[in-house]
């Protein structure tokens, strides 16, 4: 707290008419990121992975504390940051794909609307599939020996991430009777150690930490992958898993399985938002230009890191961070649907499974 | 003997790695702060463990698990102080605690039953590390054997505890605990997502109500305003009784009791899924029947007390096989827990099963480490019980106001909703109301802990099992009758049927005076009252989300039925009989000076003032008008308590990082930390 500081500052006041000049400084500030969740869940691990990274990049180093505020599947947190005004820039959420799902079915809970505000950094994952070893056995790269089975599957939700494989697994023409009420991924996969689910999928950071070690052991056979997104929004293999096919592959391969078409539109479209642009940080609506500049600067600055790789692996997965234009562009991608797809998923999950949201 | 070959080195190296004094020192400080954080009710663990979070990233391992396993290991051995002092279930571990600890303290035993309790977790959490050890290497096919039929049984082992607990009359505790399974049920179901009992117009409620809220206001609010409404010390007598060496001699006399139930701790806390929270009312239930003299349970009988305590240290370490070797957390604690090891170094330890393979010294370090900080966390509590013990000679009416500052805010950190208090408050006067009555209120929250297991376990356990009987007969039954299964099942039949025998002889709450017909009468017709509309509601649940509706409608019709049956018997029998038990009629309650709705009325208060100008600024109001008006303070003490009251709630919510429950105010104005 020199004098020349408050020289500079009085200068960058006087500057304020050209804010181009103007330094944001968190200097003593507080930056609170808040996470829809409990702190137990994978939001909760993601935004305190980027928090002290972040903290290190925003100038003045401010402290990030991660803040939970869990309820209503998520959608409480995101309506409380709806009415969030720009102050100091010092509130930050994080959204991840079990708020976008509600947003994206007219979850009649849902009063936020994302377009309103400022993503400035976006992230994803993965997701594998894989089969026990009997069925395994019967998979040659499509799913045409797979139809006369019936398979059991722990579910957390049918308009969860859930989705995402349900429908994958409908349109290959499997029978797959989901199990719901689980609390988590890891317990589907506990069901499927004990041989009460049939098949499962994790996402790629719990599926390098748990399932692989079952394929080791030749208790699991993986199945496919959902794929990843391309810089034109195509899907590729997943980098994280370039040995495994996608799913668009073993549909492509399937008998009756198409790649185009409405089913098909709402699966790519659920998957976006479920999976590639699973994560987003977001500033509240009226945030000026100069703030969301110096978070896209340090976010940048965060995944720009030589060790970034070598640290996220572990921990978020190698999947790439979107900032700038880029989240502006993933978030996009992420949360919107076309008419079609969601007419065609809302219909589908009062058809299978009688769920409406209504 | 491979396993031996490769156990003992590792064993060996673990050691090494604790051994050091900087991680011991670590670990004292973990200790440390988990005390402070585990002394002030339904805070706990996951508070303390996400304070710490920021400072894992990249921490070396081992002093990183040093201070995060210190503080979690400690909490439900220092929760006991609120358990057995103020009748406050400090977490789901102690609840069955209260139920003995509480009076003993009322009888001027509190350092008697802190000790013997604290000798419990000690040993509870030693014989839980030495037998993880031995079984950490041989677990993982064991608890695979662990399948949905399995976890059923076991919930229902853990309801039909409700057996010994019911009270005087059966019928009514039966009543009780289907209650509260039905308020367990309130919200949107976990299956299919239909909404029971709640609207999406009420966001709060389609979360269900939260544990801590329901142990609260169960427990904590009946005795606190009873309490104050005879306006005297906890302690009826003026000193505190033999101290700690008696209740280490307690613990001395019933150690097999304290090895069965640490064994039960360790056993179930192993179980991935069911959580600690049925754990300490099997051990309690066990202790009870494993006692020949049944008369004093209830009243203040310390085997109920070492029960229980040394059921739930034990259960942390049985906790950590599911979450080290699966990746699955047994408990919200843990999630963090394993959150923040990846955290660690550079992310080198990964939980899940490469745990065993790659780093099975880490392994046992966490786990001796976990014993090592009960150790320190028992004799920090010992040394603190004599001192904090007093608390239970002052008069009540000076402790009565912060003990409602500190549910109020234990209630909303829950959920960080106005609702929490509002919820507190309405489950709180459920609670007066059940205590007044004799209607069995650890029934009542064994139904609502259960309440989700038991429909999560039976719909799916239901759906694979006609999945399997698909296939072929045998399957099926080979499926829900496994020997797991089979054993479980004997055992909860003998515990029932013992249990009934001996329910009559445990009175929970003192032997209740019978009196009117009237008021008895009416609060049997509210519950009746709930429990049909609950039906009703279920029953328009439609039919192709039966998993959603199934199981409301089966237990609230058990619960009518009963109902109904005592409906009768009270119409039939006369006032004097046990059926119509009233406290307002003789004893206690019925001598106090105060009158309950006037006592209450300082509660409402509170929350009122809270909606309107936000916590801090309500707490100022409450504090100062109460201890000028209801306690008579001067001025000056008023003074001097009141900010001490304020001073502890901003301490404490800024270290935490935690907020206050906002007001209309606080949404008009901007106010300053911590007015906002």
């Amino acid at each position: 707290m020199t004098i020349k500081y408050f020289a500079a500052s009085a200068v960058s006041a006087v500057c304020l008419a050209a804010p181009a000049l103007a330094e944001v400084d968190f200097s003593g500030k507080t930056i609170e990121w808040v996470i829809p969740f409990s702190e137990t869940g994978g939001s909760a691990k993601w935004a305190n992975f980027f928090a002290p990274l972040l903290s290190e990049e925003l100038p003045g180093k401010p402290t990030v504390v991660v803040k939970f505020m869990p309820g209503a599947g998520s959608t409480k947190g995101a309506n409380w940051f709806q009415e969030q005004k720009h102050d100091e820039g010092t509130v930050l959420f994080g959204t991840s794909g079990s708020t976008q799902f509600p947003y994206l079915l007219d979850d009649p809970r849902v009063r936020y609307e994302y377009s309103d505000w400022h993503p400035v950094m976006a992230s994803g994952t993965g997701g594998v599939a894989y089969l026990n070893p009997t069925d395994g056995e019967k998979f040659d790269g499509t799913a045409n020996n797979l139809k006369d089975i019936n398979f059991i599957y722990g579910s957390q939700g049918a308009t969860r991430l859930d989705l995402v494989p349900l429908l994958a697994w409908e349109m290959l023409g499997m029978n797959v009777e989901p199990v719901f009420g689980i609390k988590g991924r890891g317990d589907g996969r506990l069901m499927f150690e004990r041989g009460e689910a049939t098949i499962d999928y994790q996402t790629s950071s719990s599926y390098l930490g748990a399932s692989a070690d079952l394929v080791e052991k030749g208790q699991a056979v993986p199945m496919m992958t959902w794929g990843a997104l391309d810089e034109d929004g195509n899907i590729v293999r997943d980098p994280t898993f370039p040995d495994i096919p996608t799913f668009k592959e073993v549909c492509e391969a399937t008998d009756g399985c198409e790649t185009s078409g409405e089913a098909w539109d709402a699966w790519k479209a659920f998957f976006i938002a479920g999976f590639p642009v699973q994560k987003i940080a977001f500033l509240p609506a009226g945030t000026p230009e100069d703030v969301i500049a110096t978070y896209t600067a340090a976010f940048d600055a965060v995944r720009n890191r030589d060790d970034f790789a070598k640290i996220a692996e572990k921990r978020v997965g190698k999947y790439p961070v979107f900032v700038g234009e880029g989240a502006a562009k993933a978030t996009q991608r992420g949360t919107t649907v076309s008419a079609e797809a969601k007419a065609f998923v809302t219909n589908w999950l009062q058809e299978a499974y009688g769920v409406s949201l209504k | 003997m491979d396993l031996l070959a490769t156990a003992l080195p590792a064993l060996g190296q673990a050691w090494a790695l604790i051994l050091q004094p900087m991680v011991l020192g670590y670990l004292v400080l973990g200790v440390v702060m988990g005390l402070a954080v585990g002394v002030f009710p339904g805070l706990g663990g996951i508070a303390g463990l996400s304070l710490l979070l920021p400072f894992m990233f990249g921490m070396d391992p081992v002093l990183g698990l040093a201070l995060m396993i210190g503080m979690v290991a400690v909490v439900p051995t220092s929760d006991t102080f609120a358990s057995v002092l103020m009748g406050i279930p400090g977490s789901s571990a102690s609840q069955a605690t209260v139920l003995d600890g509480f009076p003993m303290a009322k009888k001027g035993q509190a350092a008697r039953a802190l000790s013997a309790a604290f000798t419990s977790s000690l040993f509870g959490g030693l014989v839980g590390a030495a037998f993880l050890t031995m079984f950490i290497v041989v677990a993982r096919p064991i608890v695979l054997s662990f399948g949905l039929p399995e976890m059923l049984m076991i919930s229902i082992l853990g309801l039909s505890m409700v057996a010994v607990l019911a009270g005087r009359v059966a019928l009514k505790g039966l009543a009780a605990a289907g209650l509260g399974l039905l308020i367990g049920t309130i919200g949107e179901a976990d299956a299919g997502g239909s909404l029971r009992m709640a609207t999406y117009d009420i966001p709060y409620l389609t979360d269900g109500l939260k544990l801590v809220i329901v142990g609260l206001g169960i427990f904590a609010v009946p005795e606190i305003v009873s309490l104050l409404r005879q306006d005297r010390a906890i302690s009826k007598e003026a000193k505190l009784g033999a101290g700690w060496g008696e209740g280490v001699r307690d613990w001395v006399a019933n150690k097999w009791l304290s090895v069965r139930c640490s064994l039960i701790g360790v056993v179930v806390g192993v179980i991935p899924g069911l959580g600690g929270s049925v754990v300490d009312w099997i051990a309690y239930g066990h202790a009870v029947q494993t006692t020949k003299d049944k008369s004093n349970f209830g009243k203040g009988e310390v085997r109920g007390v070492i029960g229980p305590e040394s059921s739930n240290n034990a259960k942390e370490g049985g906790g950590l096989v599911p979450t080290l070797l699966f990746g699955i957390p047994g408990s919200g604690s843990m999630a963090i827990f394993i959150g923040a090891i990846a955290l660690l170094g550079s992310g080198e330890i990964e939980v899940g099963p490469s745990m065993l393979r790659d780093n099975l010294d880490i392994t046992y370090s966490i786990v001796w480490l976990l014993a090592l900080a009960n150790v320190v966390g028992t004799l920090l509590c010992i040394a603190a019980s004599g001192g904090i013990a007093k608390l239970t000679t002052i008069r009540f009416t000076y402790l009565a106001p912060f003990l409602f500052m500190l549910i109020s805010f234990a209630a909303f950190q829950s959920g960080q909703n106005f609702e929490d208090i509002l919820a507190l408050f309405v489950i709180g006067l459920i609670g007066i109301f059940l205590r007044r009555f004799d209607w069995s209120r650890p029934a009542f929250l064994i139904g609502f802990v259960l309440s989700n297991p038991v429909e999560k376990f039976s719909n799916q356990a239901f759906q694979i099992a006609s999945f399997r009987f698909r296939k072929s007969f045998e399957e099926g039954m080979e499926y829900i009758f496994s020997p797991i299964v089979i054993v479980l099942l004997i055992v909860t039949v003998v515990s029932v049927v013992l249990g009934l025998r001996q329910a009559k002889s445990i009175m929970a709450e003192g032997d209740v005076q019978s009196g009117s017909k009237r008021a008895p009468l009416v609060f049997l017709l509210l519950i009746m009252g709930y429990v049909v509309t609950a039906l009703v509601n279920a029953s328009l649940i439609p039919d192709y989300n039966m998993t959603d509706k199934i199981v409301p409608l089966v237990v609230g019709g058990i619960a009518l039925t009963a109902l109904l049956i005592l409906l009768v018997q009270m119409i039939l029998r006369p006032e004097s009989d046990p059926i119509f038990a009233d406290k307002e009629v003789s004893g206690e309650d019925a001598d106090a000076p105060y009158g309950l709705w006037s006592t209450l009325a300082w509660f409402v208060g509170l929350i009122v003032a809270t909606y309107f100008v936000g916590f801090i600024l309500a707490l100022l109001g409450f504090l100062v008008s109460f201890l000028r008006v209801r306690a008579q303070a001067h001025w000056p003490k008023t003074l001097i308590l009141t900010a001490c009251g304020i001073a502890l709630m901003c301490v404490m919510a800024g270290a935490l990082n935690r907020d206050f429950p906002p007001g209309l105010l606080q949404g008009a104005v901007d106010l300053p930390w911590p007015l906002n």
